[in-house]
């Protein structure tokens, strides 16, 4: 949560790849801590990505996904230049938002 | 000395104002609790609209044949189709069967790649759901060893 995504955003043709990797936890809710009570779910639950400040991905995520989540995407019509955000919110309300240039 | 008529105006407009002002673009993204609490492929399905699920060549799911870690397991869920709404991806066995849903809009490719937990061999699904609610899907077996050699 502390950590910045690492976001890579590469154009090839008509639209640009991008690969985030968030920094979180996403605890599922199932594990059980040394005491043997249950860690409780914390986990990214919105993912949203503007290009130029459009919208264009919104994305519900359960606790399924994993620790430090991997993320690929297409953008069409993002060519080197254009600017691209990508935000996340948990389930406890936390939130974080990076932006990368495509390449 | 304002009116009473004024104020009650003046609150209309605030009011007005509030209620387009504070519409967000994604008005459907609030995180659905039924499409993740939900057991089974075809109940998350149900949760965003979809109809009966139904197999596709068009829709496709990549994966590992064998995930070396259950922890991080690449899958990808893909489609050619235009016309899709959103789409999903699913571990069959896992407590809940939902990892994640995707919003396609026109200025994405309906292409996703993530990382995904899985409690063990299982089948992983990519489902897309249309325009008209049909729900295509495309399903592989995972298997899961979580530790030692494959196979």
């Amino acid at each position: 949560m502390a950590d910045p995504m690492r976001i890579r955003a590469q154009a090839a043709g008509d639209k640009a790849t991008i690969r985030v990797l968030m920094s979180h936890e996403m605890e599922s809710g199932q594990r059980k801590d040394a005491a043997g009570k249950t860690v409780p779910a914390w986990f990214i639950q919105e993912v949203t990505a503007t290009h130029n400040g459009k919208p264009v991905l919104s994305a519900e995520w359960g606790p399924a996904v994993s620790k430090n989540p991997f993320l690929q995407f297409a953008v069409k019509g993002a060519k080197a230049g254009d600017k691209i955000t990508v935000t996340w919110k948990d389930n406890k309300g936390d939130t974080r938002t990076d932006e990368a240039t495509v390449s | 000395m304002q009116t009473r008529r004024e104020t009650i105006q003046q609150s209309m407009v605030v009011a007005g104002l509030l209620a387009t002002a504070g519409f967000p673009q994604f008005a459907h993204a609030a995180f659905n609790k039924v499409g993740f609490d939900a057991k089974s492929v075809q109940d998350a399905v149900k949760a965003y609209g979809g109809g009966s699920i139904s197999e596709s060549k068009d829709v496709t799911i990549t994966g590992p044949d064998i995930a070396e870690n259950g922890a991080v397991v690449p899958l990808g869920a893909s489609t050619g189709l235009t016309g899709v709404k959103q789409m999903l991806v699913l571990v069959e066995k896992n407590p809940s069967a939902l990892v994640a849903m995707f919003h396609v809009s026109d200025a994405v490719d309906a292409n996703f790649l993530t990382r995904a937990k899985m409690g063990q061999s299982s089948d992983v699904y990519a489902v897309a759901i249309m325009a008209d609610g049909k729900a295509l899907f495309a399903k592989k077996e995972v298997k899961v060893t979580l530790g030692g050699c494959g196979g």
